[in-house]
């Protein structure tokens, strides 16, 4: 099975600062559903930030479906963000000023390779499959301000997923919700990315739902900075 | 077009302080349209106070000041002209008509003008206008007098009211010619040009006053002559005139006719081209309208620079909206993109809105100035100046935003995904 993800060597520090990440080794499989675990400041964002290609890795490689992301430009790093990656933030996923319907739509109107892959369903229309599958089917047309907490965060698994990209990546997205919604959200998450055929990355400092996933990574263990 | 729909989206969501922007820079954008329409009119009126004629001729001197004393009725003419002299001109074979001045009287801060039936008949103004009577008649008799609009509003006269004029022409005349008053005869419609502001008698008139007063001092007591002495001549010999107002038989001579003016041996006399003279005395004014123009542009600057400061105390507030673009994948182009797109909706919004507003009160304060400063601005689609302007404004705009955007970008690229809030 190919990788999605494979790490060899990473070195990354912001400015001149202390080195935040020293990762020699870290691979996963296509399709993993991955917890990425770690307490809070042991660079768990950082990492993210790196895999996303927001930010650079100064030394060693970051090979997204075999991609090295270390070799691209900015404006790559970017295209290819758009194209393969769906985010999760922690809160506040959403663009105050769209519709629930245009925050979904967002990465599919912004990139035409998610575009395409929408197999000739209008944005509309998957945008809307999608709220049905995660069950916000009737929050399309509401102003985001009008959600809860859960909605909001349902609305952005939706916005990740659209398109399929090959990697969702999902940064303590369920920290906000109580513990009963959570296992519903990432059971939802989970199917949306087994029918997409997703690797999952998922980051928590709540050990917990460890549980529910298929590997656990501590990166305490991986990040020789961190102790 | 995702930018554009993303960035009208933002505007709207942040709809109160996008209005106030938009009305700020419309104010400040109306201001300057209106003022650059109030200026084409003042320069308008101005150069057609007077009109068709071609040649204004008076004693040798400033040609400012004779345009001053003839045609605004400021200033105090030099010297006067015999009327012979007149006559020989008047007789000219290149010269069609000429209607003759008489100043340097008042009465009660108003010009008196003595003339003849020629300015009612030949004076033109704005375009070709005629002088009409409001009320009355043209005074033709020597003790006849026919008021501009202004001063018989002013004044409160009415026909039959009898006016006394002063010698000299301050607002309060010392000594008055008031053995001899003068009856009106005539009311002019108002004209919006210093005609409105004249008292008009005959040359007949003019001399008549002044019987006695050869020496430029008041006749010796028992010397004066009264309204029934002079009524009972036959004749009043006119002997000199101030000015006089040419119209040429055919145009082509006027530069020939002005240039033979000024040769004229019989006595020192001068003619001027009235449009070139108004010109010339614009030019002077003109400063007066560049300062204007430069506190207007100043003021859409501030407009703008309201926007620029709108925009960027947004932006902290909208790290979070930047770092979810970047993680959909906007590169920090796009944010720049995003918010230079914003700042120019905004100020293309309000251009137009200052556009609309200086016509909304062009067309509703039209009649109102005219009638109240006897301004007419004219109203006429936007012309290359207006577009000029909005074009200027939009691309003011459009750069400021590279101001908001810049730090957007710097914002972008350091949070990253990670918002410290």
């Amino acid at each position: 099975m190919s990788l999605a993800i494979e790490v060899h060597g990473l070195r990354f520090r912001y400015g001149n600062g202390p080195w935040v990440l020293d990762i020699p080794e870290l691979t996963l499989e296509r399709g993993t559903r991955a917890f990425l675990f770690g307490p809070s400041g042991s660079g768990k964002t950082t990492l993210l930030g790196v895999l996303a290609g927001v930010l650079k890795a100064q030394e060693g490689e970051v090979k997204l479906l075999g991609r090295d992301l270390t070799s691209l430009s900015g404006a790559q790093r970017d295209a290819f963000r758009a194209e393969h990656i769906g985010y999760v933030f922690q809160m506040f996923n959403l663009i105050p000023y769209l519709s629930v319907l245009d925050n979904i739509a967002l990465p599919a109107r912004m990139n035409a390779a998610r575009r395409a892959r929408l197999d000739g369903a209008g944005v509309k229309e998957t945008a809307a499959l999608l709220a049905d599958h995660l069950h916000i089917g009737d929050l399309l047309k509401k102003r985001v301000t009008e959600l809860s907490v859960g909605q909001q965060q349902r609305v952005a698994a939706c916005r990740a997923l659209i398109g399929a990209p090959e990697i969702i990546v999902a940064d303590e997205p369920t920290s906000s919700l109580d513990f009963d919604r959570r296992e519903v959200f990432l059971e939802l998450l989970f199917a949306e990315c087994e029918l997409a055929g997703a690797t999952l990355v998922f980051v928590s400092h709540d050990r917990t739902l460890e549980s529910m996933f298929s590997r656990t990574i501590s990166l305490p263990d991986i990040n020789r900075t961190a102790l | 077009m995702l930018s554009l729909d993303l960035a009208l989206k933002s505007l709207r969501n942040r709809a109160f302080s996008t209005s106030l922007t938009v009305g700020s820079i419309a104010l400040s954008v109306a201001l300057l349209i209106g003022v650059e329409n109030v200026r084409v009119g003042m320069r308008e009126s101005f150069s057609n106070t007077i009109s068709q004629t071609d040649l204004i001729v008076g004693a040798k001197g400033g040609t400012i000041q004779l345009l001053l004393y003839s045609v605004f009725g400021m200033g105090s003419p030099t010297n006067n002209l015999s009327w012979d002299t007149y006559r020989e001109w008047a007789e000219h074979p290149a010269i069609e008509w000429t209607i003759p001045y008489g100043l340097g009287d008042s009465h009660r801060g108003f010009r008196v003008i003595g003339t003849n039936e020629e300015f009612y008949r030949r004076y033109r103004y704005r375009g070709g206008q005629e002088i009409a009577l409001a009320e009355g008649r043209a005074g033709s008799e020597v003790f006849d007098v026919t008021l501009g609009a202004d001063v018989a509003a002013e004044l409160g006269y009415g026909l039959g009211d009898q006016v006394a004029v002063t010698h000299g022409i301050g607002e309060v005349g010392f000594l008055n010619h008031d053995q001899m008053p003068f009856a009106v005869v005539g009311i002019l419609d108002k004209t919006f040009t210093p005609v409105d502001r004249a008292v008009y008698v005959t040359l007949e008139g003019i001399e008549a006053i002044h019987f006695g007063w050869e020496d430029g001092a008041p006749p010796m007591p028992g010397e004066e002559q009264t309204r029934d002495d002079v009524l009972a001549m036959e004749e009043i010999e006119i002997t000199q005139v101030t000015s006089f107002f040419v119209g040429a038989t055919n145009r082509r001579d006027v530069l020939r006719l002005q240039r033979e003016i000024n040769d004229y041996e019989g006595e020192p006399m001068m003619a001027v081209i009235p449009g070139l003279a108004l010109n010339e005395m614009w030019q002077g004014i003109g400063y007066a309208e560049t300062g204007l123009r430069l506190v207007t542009i100043f003021v859409v600057l501030v407009g703008l620079l309201g926007m620029l400061v709108s925009l960027y105390t947004s932006l902290n507030e909208r790290r979070r909206e930047m770092a979810i673009l970047r993680a959909v994948g906007a590169g920090p182009k796009r944010i720049v993109a995003l918010l230079v797109l914003e700042s120019v909706c905004l100020s293309a919004a309000g251009a137009i809105a200052g556009l609309a507003l200086v016509y909304a009160l062009l067309s509703a304060g039209q009649p109102i100035v005219e009638a109240q400063v006897g301004l007419f601005i004219p109203i006429r689609p936007p012309g290359s100046i207006e577009l000029l302007f909005l074009a200027a404004v939009v691309t003011a705009g459009f750069l400021m935003g590279f101001v908001p955007a810049l730090k957007a970008y710097r914002t972008a690229l350091h949070d990253g995904l990670a918002v410290r809030v």
